[in-house]
């Protein structure tokens, strides 16, 4: 049954993990974010077998499982000479499997930017890069925001998964005390509730995030600009 | 729970017969896929019943029945699969129950993904216009039947794409199960990994294959119902 005494004992050890489960969330979204607007715009190319190629890479990867994906990376690319450790090949595993999620919510958001602001654009002879860094793309994110952020959280979740290939993250360090202690129920349900708070606070802080872009939208500044 | 109708790793004993890798690895990780699917289709039914159990539940006149489901789906959505996986299948038995792999395996996806389809079912239900609930209660129809002749036919259509889209999540979801021994594509591509070290490319660029194989047709089929109850909808 459960014993606190051993709850205390172990609180510290997994609380010394979870800085690993943040940063390996806050590197993959970094990923994924890059990523997804790279697919994004390769999607969009006039050149047509980048755009096919494109295509095809988002389709298969969303249709694989992300676990797969990431014994490919850490047990497959070593052969070919790119030897990558947990961490890296799990944020690049994640990230890219959510670049393909994202790119959709960039591909969203860049069509819902009236025809009126590429015509402007384009009349006020801008460059392809001026136009999209200052007309485009930030308008093209904000509405979006919210999506994004949800995919932060989905993204969260995902981490567990990292420990398949031996990153010591939450789960990792809880299966390690229970392989050495032979007690799962302790460290295995306050991992539970650490994702629950986690995924709980992000939640908030996206609900906030939202709050204050609208804010912003009638407001003086412009954060996305 | 689950038929394996060989040994594992039998055919790369010896090697003695020179046929490609491929030839090798497949026939093993297609027993693994019998598995992927069995998973696939019972956590299927069973998260789309929880689904609604959850869905009608959180919308219910009840406190109670409210605030447990809402418990519950909440709890389920917050905490991520593979913890839970891994309560049921490590932390469970320490209090006493004792499940089989497999259905420790089936419970977590069904109970996850029937956590999301249950936002799906409120999502779809909340979006039927007032006017329905109002025109069956002028019908003078019981709580019971507005809900199935006139709020659930038109609330299903709208469901159909985004169940569809879970499906896909939920396929490759079963892949987690392998990390509790249930023998699953995933586990049987490990355990040859292990053992034959060397084809490790081959193993996982077919296991990738195969599950794209399964998938994609689950990815046009929820395109297609995207396109077919988008026709004629405002």
């Amino acid at each position: 049954m459960w014993s606190w005494d051993f709850t205390f004992k172990i609180l510290p050890q997994l609380l010394d993990t979870l800085w690993i489960t943040i940063s390996a969330t806050i590197a993959a979204f970094a990923v994924a974010m890059i990523g997804g607007l790279i697919l994004a715009f390769a999607r969009r190319s006039t050149f047509r077998l980048l755009s096919w190629v494109t295509y095809a890479f988002i389709e298969f990867i969303r249709t694989t499982p992300p676990l797969v994906q990431l014994y490919v990376i850490f047990y497959v690319l070593p052969r070919y000479g790119l030897s990558l450790s947990p961490f890296t090949a799990g944020v690049i595993g994640l990230g890219i499997h959510y670049s393909t999620y994202l790119s959709e919510v960039y591909r969203a958001g860049i069509d819902s930017v009236p025809r009126g602001q590429w015509e402007a654009a384009t009349a006020l002879n801008f460059s392809p890069l001026q136009k999209w860094k200052t007309i485009i793309l930030p308008q093209a994110i904000r509405p979006v925001v919210p999506v994004m952020g949800n995919y932060l959280i989905v993204m969260l979740k995902e981490t567990p998964m990292l420990s398949a290939i031996t990153l010591v993250e939450l789960l990792g360090r809880a299966q390690i005390i229970g392989s050495n202690t032979f007690r799962y129920l302790e460290p295995i349900t306050l991992v539970g509730l650490f994702f629950l708070v986690l995924s709980y606070s992000a939640s908030r802080l996206v609900i906030r995030l939202e709050k204050r872009m609208n804010i912003n939208h009638h407001g003086k500044m412009d954060a996305a600009a | 729970m689950f038929l394996r109708t060989s040994l594992y790793y039998q055919a790369f004993d010896g090697g003695v017969i020179p046929i490609s890798v491929y030839a090798q690895i497949f026939p093993q990780l297609l027993e693994g896929a019998f598995v992927t699917i069995q998973l696939l289709i019972l956590s299927a039914i069973l998260g789309f019943l929880l689904s609604f159990l959850g869905g009608i539940g959180r919308l219910s006149r009840i406190d109670p029945i409210r605030w447990i489901s809402g418990f519950f789906v909440e709890f389920l959505r917050g905490t991520s699969l593979l913890v839970q996986l891994f309560w049921l299948f490590y932390a469970l038995p320490l209090l006493g129950i004792k499940l089989a792999p497999g259905l420790a395996g089936i419970l977590a996806l069904s109970l996850n993904y029937g956590a999301y389809g249950s936002e799906v079912v409120r999502g779809a239900i909340q979006s039927i216009p007032k006017g329905q609930t109002e025109a069956a209660i002028a019908l003078n129809m019981t709580p019971r039947q507005q809900m199935w002749h006139v709020i659930l036919p038109q609330a299903f259509r709208t469901m159909l794409p985004s169940f569809g889209n879970l499906f896909i999540e939920l396929l490759k979801g079963t892949a987690l199960v392998s990390l509790i021994t249930i023998p699953d594509m995933t586990f049987e591509a490990s355990a040859m990994r292990t053992n034959i070290e060397a084809n490790t490319p081959e193993i996982f660029t077919l296991l990738l294959l195969m599950y794209f194989v399964i998938g994609y047709p689950l990815t046009l089929a929820t395109r297609w119902l995207e396109r077919r109850f988008s026709v004629g909808r405002l």
